[in-house]
């Protein structure tokens, strides 16, 4: 079904929340605020927005270390994930997680799963449990392409595929696993090809079009809930920045593919789109300023909030 | 006359009681449902409960138990069987870095009531990665119950506990012990965590016994009785929770501790219990604790060799005289 341009809208508000948050994340990283690593999305705003806008808020998703954006594109706080970041007491997780296992449990993120690959085989299970209670929700798995090739992920989509889950696995190829690149670490050239070893659809789509995004998990959310079984979508995208925001990404990469990617910036074409799609000019600048005081008060509460008081230490292990 | 049963019947019960009870329980693992466990824990429930809730996997102990993992997640209570003990290292990422971690790390929000029956200890020449009691791997991992029965009552009414609750759980089932039948009640119940079972009482000396020690530190007893030796035997059953008071009180009227397990020595749950009663109950000590553990070794082929490995009511029977000596 085509989207509205309201629907529309709302994306490039997300994708541009992301943006915003990212880039604020980064700075404070610099200024010594943020206690853990943070692995920002820059870049790859398209395949969160592109994905999400096909779920439910009841349905699930498990994202990875590189997981604020699904956070805040399954409709999760920018305050509380802002606050989780910063290691503080009002963050997702009391700020016992951080960074990389902010998870916003009551938007549907289940978990982030900062070991890679470890949250293939967690969605088939939550698949499974769909499946087991008779609902017709699913589950959107994000993992990057170096997660194609750890154990995990053939035991997961095996499973996934086996049992006919109701799974959207969603790879994020940004090329890198840290510093390997893709050609280095496997030698294929779509990891979407993998599919077909497990008997499921594999879907390779342009990772910087949201449209292009939104659209092949459309088809693979309706499947899923429709119980025609998981498929795997690979999305071409890229990460601007380094492997994590202390990492300037450039011991590996040349200055020059990252300008080239830089030029198919995700939030630059949906603005183009929408505008051509006769969005008024005015209504997306609004979007605009929304964001940046969005953004802006997530970030002043996550610093003026306090940290866990010590008796947290102890609690939640059991 | 109360009935009686083996580990296996016994275990087996509490799955079915706990499938009937709550539809949310399921069972999977390798060969659990056409075959019924390779040691037959699950026979029968394919046919009462169906291939739904009774799934027989591939071999891929991090997927299924992942798998398991996202399951318990979002609202089902899945019981894990991995086939042996040694296994767990196949899917230990999965349950150290989630299953025990999620519920913390998510500051409270995500629950994994995770259940995983293993066995432990093959004992018939299964060899060094067939035969492991790798219990104290995991004493060392925050967020995760061990249940260690000895008896068939006691596997039934802890297997439920762990089962209702909503913390990963490790079930370790000694394969020494599977086929030994003992009383279990009629009725429902269910045994809680944390609370050692004084099996035998005595004054001269207190055996902690792990899991297929226990009937070896209760044969003890009995022998020692005709000798004139009071031997007082705890069986902690779960070593987390731990019920460290019950055994200091325990040490505290008998002075002289042995702990028996048969897991390697080094960093073994003896080497635990010991530093806790020294913490705790030094004073009262009248002998250094005495730790009878297999040795620190891979688990030989060779039967008298890894005869060697188990410790004997011998062995035991030695440690209990020589702490009196």
């Amino acid at each position: 079904m085509a989207l509205s341009l309201n629907e529309m809208l709302q994306m490039y508000r997300q994708m541009l929340e992301i943006r915003r948050f990212e880039e604020n994340i980064a700075d404070l990283y610099h200024k010594g605020k943020v206690p853990s690593s943070a692995h920002l999305y820059i870049g790859q705003e398209a395949v969160a927005v592109g994905v999400c806008s096909n779920l439910r808020r009841n349905d699930y998703v498990l994202t990875t270390h590189r997981g604020h954006a699904h956070n805040l594109a399954k409709g999760g706080s920018m305050r509380k994930l802002a606050a989780e970041i910063l290691g503080k007491a009002t963050g997702l997780c009391k700020g016992k997680g951080g960074s990389m296992r902010a998870t916003s449990f009551s938007d549907g993120v289940v978990y982030s799963c900062s070991i890679v690959g470890a949250n293939i085989p967690i969605s088939a299970g939550v698949g499974l449990s769909i499946k087991m209670r008779k609902t017709d929700q699913v589950v959107a798995c994000f993992f990057g392409e170096g997660a194609a090739n750890i154990g995990d992920f053939h035991e997961g989509l095996n499973l996934a595929a086996l049992w006919c889950l109701p799974v959207v696995y969603v790879c994020e190829n940004n090329l890198y696993a840290l510093s390997v690149s893709q050609t280095r670490s496997t030698l294929l050239e779509d990891i979407a090809t993998r599919a077909s070893a497990y008997g499921i659809p594999g879907v390779v789509v342009n990772g910087n079009d949201a449209l292009a995004v939104h659209e092949a998990a459309e088809k693979a959310v309706e499947n899923a809930r429709n119980g025609r079984g998981p498929t795997l979508i690979e999305c071409k995208t890229y990460r601007w920045l380094g492997h994590h925001a202390g990492d300037p990404g450039l011991d590996y990469r040349t200055k020059e593919e990252v300008e080239t990617w830089k030029r198919r910036d995700p939030v630059k074409i949906f603005r183009e789109l929408l505008l051509s799609k006769g969005a008024a000019e005015e209504n997306v600048g609004a979007i605009e300023a929304e964001v940046e005081e969005a953004v802006r008060d997530a970030m002043d509460f996550a610093l003026m909030s306090p940290y866990a008081d010590p008796k947290e230490l102890l609690t939640d292990v059991f | 006359m109360i009935r009686e049963l083996s580990m296996v019947e016994a275990l087996r019960e509490a799955l079915a009681e706990e499938m009937r009870r709550d539809p949310a329980v399921i069972v999977m693992g390798e060969d659990v449902g056409v075959l019924g466990g390779v040691y037959k824990v699950t026979d029968g429930l394919l046919k009462e409960f169906g291939p739904e809730r009774v799934r027989d996997t591939p071999i891929s102990e991090e997927g299924f138990v992942g798998a398991a993992i996202g399951a318990a997640a979002t609202g089902l209570r899945p019981v894990v069987e991995i086939m042996y003990s040694d296994f767990l290292a196949n899917c230990m990422s999965q349950i150290v870095n989630f299953a025990a971690k999620m519920h913390y790390s998510s500051g409270g929000q995500v629950r994994v009531p995770l259940v995983i029956r293993t066995m432990v200890g093959h004992g018939r020449g299964h060899g060094g990665d067939h035969s492991q009691v790798p219990i104290p791997w995991f004493m060392n991992v925050p967020g995760l119950r061990l249940v260690v029965p000895a008896t068939p009552r006691d596997a039934k009414g802890l297997l439920k506990t762990a089962i209702r609750g909503d913390s990963p759980v490790l079930f370790f089932e000694p394969h020494l012990l599977y086929r030994t039948k003992g009383p279990v009640p009629e009725e429902d119940y269910a045994l809680p965590f944390g609370r050692a079972d004084i099996k035998r009482r005595g004054d001269d000396v207190t055996v902690v016994a792990i899991s297929a020690m226990v009937p070896r530190a209760v044969e003890v007893h009995e022998r020692l009785r005709d000798e004139g030796i009071s031997v007082e035997v705890v069986d902690p059953m779960t070593l987390n929770p731990l019920d460290i008071d019950t055994i200091v009180e325990s040490v505290k009227r008998t002075n002289r501790l042995v702990t028996v397990e048969y897991s390697p020595k080094t960093g073994g749950i003896g080497a635990e219990i010991a530093a806790l009663v020294v913490e705790k109950a030094f004073d009262y000590l009248d002998a250094p604790i005495v730790r009878v553990a297999a040795p620190d070794v891979p688990v030989p082929v060779s039967p008298p060799l890894e005869k060697m490995t188990v410790p004997s009511v011998e062995a035991i029977m030695e440690a209990v005289k020589g702490i009196l000596a």
